[in-house]
């Protein structure tokens, strides 16, 4: 009797909190729904901009800002397109092969250092992971300086080696793929494997990559984002013209050479330069967002 | 046969260490060429004298300390400040939008539609230029921008405002790109942590009535703990050298009596027109022991941290426990 | 993996790595000066901006085409390989100092053959030993630099008394006023009679003082008068034991620049800033602007226009409303010089650039008469003053040669030093938080000596 007396008296309970925290409820998603879409505005308006100013002339932009559009696309588009200085798609593949190459290298190997890091037990194991963190938290720039004299002194500059080759050891992306190893990846699925005949190599590569795509597909949107708009260094090594990436075009077009200056050009080497990264960014985040939301459940 | 099977076993629990090594190698092989030696060569020239005057390089001589008496005679401290307030203004709504919106997006009984649209669209900032946010920002704060606009037509001000002369205001504005070009990328970083908690502590602290505050703070946090301090140490080692955004707003002078100059602007200067490594190599060990610094600071205060966790966990397990006695008991 | 790795290595070095030397092997001399015997076949030119190819290309007999990656094509083969280096944070700068300093080592078709400076920063590379004399290595004659402004020597002469280098710009500086508010305030736009206004600093202040009681600025910005002042200082800025010497000129400057902006003669905007870009359109109130012979044609016809993509004609904006005086003090501003790299081997060709472009008085005129810009050749810029028929339609049919004429003879550009460029930015960074109110005098100063150690650690502060 008193089994069936509570399950109703239970029900009328969870009926009314129900409905309370309803309320509270649909009050915070208002809340929530301000809140996201004034982060979105903000977040779209430095696009919105972007694409005014390139259709704008270069003394229009000069005195002020403007909401709405010019007429000045296409001639600022062929502008820039025909200026032979301004090697576009030479500097738009540059980027891009630098960008990828940066990117896979990173997820590779620092995949690659996470997984000897979590699944081995060896001497030093503590002692070099703490030391990598370590090594994570020197700015990259400060090895900068010494890395230019010494790339000056074994005739690196104007090469893009010292630009690819440092992404294998990117402490911050171990870092990352460590921790998410360690929330992801059971050590029974290697032992399995191993069982099974499986070298450790292969085993990397077909148990432990697929686990880590959703982390990987992140990193890798990092990795080729950060190479992408990398000034800092790029503009210490690189010298000849044909081997600029875009940021460095961008800043030469910024020089304030009140002669040849010209906004209207500038800003849509910027919308251009964009456009690569965000088709990239659309195809991506789809994976990204799936991975991340279908996540990792637990045993 | 069970002596057999330790002896094999612990053959092959050696043979398996010495992959660790060899994973390692690429790793190590590249960071000693080019990070350990290049940062200690840094290091190195910090001790000499080594810097050009036209077309003449004068050194590099030997001088000991005196570099690092001549930036601290210099305003190192001031431009450490400035790196620090700047890091500090953009770390903390940076950090709260993002657990914020980790929690929502994360959050089943929120119900939000078209979460597919704002979680890509926070990110696209991060795909700008610094450069082309620090120009477009400098156009809607300058004198006859939108901004000023806006404020004198509604009264705030009443004359033209250059925010180039104001501290806090340059301060603020260059804060907000900071924040609006890296929120995306720390939510989306904290959002794959949240996922990677069972849903079902949720469920069962709903049950147990908890509400939105409890849960998150009591739960939520300690378990994203580890990806938190992740975040926040990379975001910290971000902030200390923030260099595209200020520099380009700021059109490299730092504002008024630059007070938005950072020293990630200083060193650029100081290798700029002179190539004083010298003193760059002085600033950059400044810089790294300040890193490095507040990485054990944010490192020990988050270890307490580690502490609660586990408490957490007993009360969790408490809360396993009753709902698997409730399920033993249901109708 | 790391087999794929260092075939992948192998391939970047091989593709990206430092190009290979496959330049022919013709003497490297400076000294040779027969015609074209022994040359390079690749002249290689370094500059910040396109302008002096746009000249080039124009007006050099021998060019006779450019290639898909902007590479010319001359008469006799020679190859002419541009590289364009932005001058942002410096980078043209350290560009070329790395490759003048390698140049003797180089291939022969990577040679630096040619460089351009601007008056800045000239004597940090006319003094060094990497610039090569124009008469003694060279070979240019006094006859062919005859014609030349003086002024246009003295900047690129080295403490030897050689000249090293040659430009075909003279960019004399002027007051470019707006006629129809000379006509409101003063009663007059007929350039003399303004310019006798004009003519000394405290007419100057007077015209200042009476355009404020009408509601207009006499100037734009902080930094719209500094170079008048500058330029006309009694000694270098940094003396010969490194110590910086502040002129008084320089204290003039900002005096009366912060006395003006408290009494609101200016519009409180900096140099190219988009307030003072405006300014200078229908909108804005400003009495006039300094300005240079580029500025004019580049800049102020631009931005006055009310309609940037319709006809440039009166009507337009303030098309035909500007025109332009000496100003109260002479002064020059900009310009681009032209050096002979040491190491060279082309310099027969550099030689013959030179003496076409820069020394030719009718490319001189040509240039003149088609760009409008004010080109170093007495003579031809004489014959244009002279000719009553030339006039600017954006001037309102002045003829601004004539104006600048005048006053390019009286500059005098003997007090420049190398750190001239720092120190001109230095303080006007610096001093633009003083006229704002931000800062005090001495924080002001205290901060530009603090700035100056930034950029050049060998200087001190005069004792």
């Amino acid at each position: 009797m008193e089994q069936v007396a509570k399950p109703n008296e239970m029900n009328i309970e969870i009926d009314n909190s129900a409905k309370i925290s309803n309320g509270l409820l649909i009050g915070r998603r208002t809340i929530v729904y301000i809140i996201l879409v004034f982060l979105a505005v903000m977040c779209i308006l430095p696009f919105y901009i972007l694409i005014v100013n390139c259709t704008r002339s270069n003394f229009s932009i000069q005195q002020g800002f403007s909401f709405t559009f010019g007429d000045y696309f296409g001639s600022n588009w062929s502008i820039l397109f025909s200026d032979s200085n301004i090697p576009m798609a030479r500097a738009i593949l540059n980027s891009l092969f630098i960008s990828t190459c940066t990117a896979v290298l990173t997820v590779y190997f620092s995949s690659l250092t996470a997984f000897a890091f979590h699944q081995y037990r060896f001497k030093f194991r503590t002692f070099l992971y703490t030391f990598m963190l370590l090594i994570m938290m020197v700015p990259t720039t400060i090895s900068s300086l010494g890395l230019l004299t010494l790339c000056a002194q074994y005739g690196l500059m104007d090469s893009y080696i010292p630009l690819i080759i440092p992404a294998i050891a990117s402490p911050i992306t171990v870092f990352y793929m460590k921790q998410y190893l360690d929330s992801v990846m059971p050590k029974s699925l290697v032992e399995a494997a191993r069982v099974d005949g499986a070298g450790e190599l292969r085993i990397f590569h077909e148990i432990v990559l697929p686990v880590l795509k959703p982390a990987i597909a992140v990193q890798f949107i990092f990795s080729f984002v950060g190479s992408w708009n990398n000034y800092f260094f790029p503009a210490l090594i690189i010298q000849s013209t044909s081997n600029k990436t875009i940021p460095l075009i961008v800043a030469g077009l910024q020089a304030s050479d009140p002669t040849t200056f010209d906004l209207g050009k500038v800003y849509m080497l910027m919308t251009v330069a964009i456009i690569p990264l965000l088709i990239m960014y659309l195809i991506l985040s789809k994976f990204i967002i799936k991975g991340v939301t279908l996540g990792s459940v637990k045993g | 046969m069970n002596k057999r099977m330790t002896i094999n076993t612990r053959k092959k629990k050696m043979s398996y260490a010495k992959w660790g090594y060899i994973l390692l190698v690429p790793f190590f092989v590249i960071f000693i060429l080019f990070q350990l030696i290049p940062l200690l060569q840094t290091f190195k020239y910090s001790f000499y004298e080594y810097y050009s005057i036209g077309l003449q390089e004068i050194g590099p001589n030997w001088v000991g300390f005196a570099n690092y008496v001549k930036i601290f005679q210099g305003s190192i401290l001031k431009y450490a400040g400035n790196t620090l307030i700047l890091w500090i203004l953009c770390i903390i709504p940076q950090m709260t939008v993002s657990l914020l919106l980790a929690v929502w997006f994360t959050d089943i009984r929120l119900h939000l539609k078209g979460t597919w649209f704002f979680k890509t669209v926070i990110y696209m900032p991060n795909l700008v230029m610094a450069a082309a946010f620090g120009m477009l920002f400098q156009m809607l704060f300058a004198a006859n921008g939108p901004v000023v606009d806006m404020l004198m037509d509604s009264g705030w001000i009443t004359e033209t405002f250059h925010i180039g002369q104001s501290v806090w205001g340059t301060r603020w504005v260059i804060a907000l790109m900071n924040f609006l070009m890296w929120f995306g990328n720390t939510t989306i970083l904290l959002m794959a942590g949240v996922m990677g908690i069972d849903t079902t502590v949720y469920e069962a602290a709903t049950i147990d009535g908890s509400g939105a505050f409890k849960t998150f703070f009591h739960i939520t946090m300690p378990l994203l703990m580890p990806i938190f301090i992740y975040v926040v140490i990379t975001s910290l080692i971000g902030g200390v050298q923030l260099f595209d955004v200020a520099q380009i707003f700021t059109s490299g002078s730092g504002a008024v009596d630059g007070s938005s100059k950072t020293l990630m602007m200083y060193l650029y200067k100081l290798i700029g027109t002179s190539r004083n490594y010298g003193e760059a190599g002085a600033v950059s060990v400044v810089l790294f022991l300040l890193t490095a610094t507040l990485s054990f600071i944010v490192f020990a205060f988050t270890q307490k941290s580690g502490k609660l966790s586990k408490k957490e966990k007993k009360i969790m397990k408490e809360i396993e426990l009753k709902e698997a006695s409730k399920n033993g008991t249901s109708c | 993996m790391q087999k794929k790795l260092l075939r992948l290595a192998v391939g970047v070095c091989t593709i990206f790595g430092l190009s290979s030397c496959n330049g022919t092997t013709s003497s490297a001399t400076g000294t040779d000066v027969t015609e074209g015997a022994g040359e390079g076949k690749v002249l290689n030119i370094r500059c910040w901006n396109d302008e002096f190819q746009g000249r080039f290309r124009s007006y050099y007999p021998d060019y006779m085409s450019t290639d898909s990656d902007g590479n010319d094509l001359l008469r006799d083969g020679t190859k002419v390989v541009w590289t364009i280096t932005a001058n942002k944070d410096n980078a043209y700068q350290n560009a070329l100092d790395v490759s003048l300093k390698a140049n003797d080592t180089a291939a022969d078709d990577s040679k630096v053959d040619m460089y351009l400076v601007e008056a800045d920063y000239a004597l940090k590379y006319v003094d060094s030993d990497y610039s090569l004399d124009v008469k003694a290595d060279l070979g240019l004659t006094d006859n062919d630099l005859s014609q030349q402004y003086q002024y246009t020597k003295d900047i690129v002469t080295d403490s030897t008394g050689a000249q090293k280098g040659t430009t075909w710009q003279a960019c004399p500086g002027l007051y470019a006023y707006r006629r129809d508010i000379a006509k409101e305030v003063l009663g007059t736009d007929d350039p003399a009679e303004v310019q006798a206004k004009l003519s000394t600093w405290d007419g100057f202040n007077a015209v200042a003082a009476a355009m404020k009681a009408k509601g207009y600025f006499m100037l734009s910005g902080y930094d719209d008068a500094y170079r008048p002042y500058s330029n006309n200082i009694s000694a270098p800025l940094v003396n010969e034991n490194d110590e910086i010497v502040i002129d008084q000129n320089i204290e003039n400057w900002i005096d009366t620049t912060k006395e003006y902006t408290d009494k609101g003669y200016n519009n409180k905007t900096s140099l190219w800033d988009s307030q003072w870009s405006a300014d200078q359109g229908p909108n804005g109130k400003v009495f006039g602007f300094f300005y240079s012979t580029w500025g004019i044609n580049f800049t102020l016809e631009g931005n006055s226009l009310a309609d940037a993509n319709a006809e440039k004609a009166l009507g337009n904006g303030l098309y035909g409303e500007y025109a332009v005086t000496e100003g109260p003090a002479s002064y020059y501003w900009g310009g681009s010089w032209l050096c002979g790299a040491k190491g060279t081997d082309n310099s027969y060709l550099v030689k013959r650039i030179m003496q076409t472009m820069t020394c030719s008085r009718t490319v001189s005129k040509h240039l003149t008469l088609d760009t409008l810009d004010y080109t170093n050749n007495k003579v031809a810029m004489t014959e244009i003053a002279e000719d009553p028929t030339y006039g600017s339609d954006f001037l309102g049919g002045q003829n601004h040669i004539a104006m600048f004429a005048e006053s390019a003879d009286k500059i005098d550009m003997s007090n420049i030093s190398s750190y001239d460029q720092g120190i001109n930015e230095g303080i006007q960074t610096a001093f633009q938080d003083y006229f704002a109110g931000s800062v005090t005098k001495e924080k002001a100063w205290e901060n530009f000596y603090t700035n100056i150690a930034e950029v050049y650690p060998n200087l001190k502060k005069a004792a």
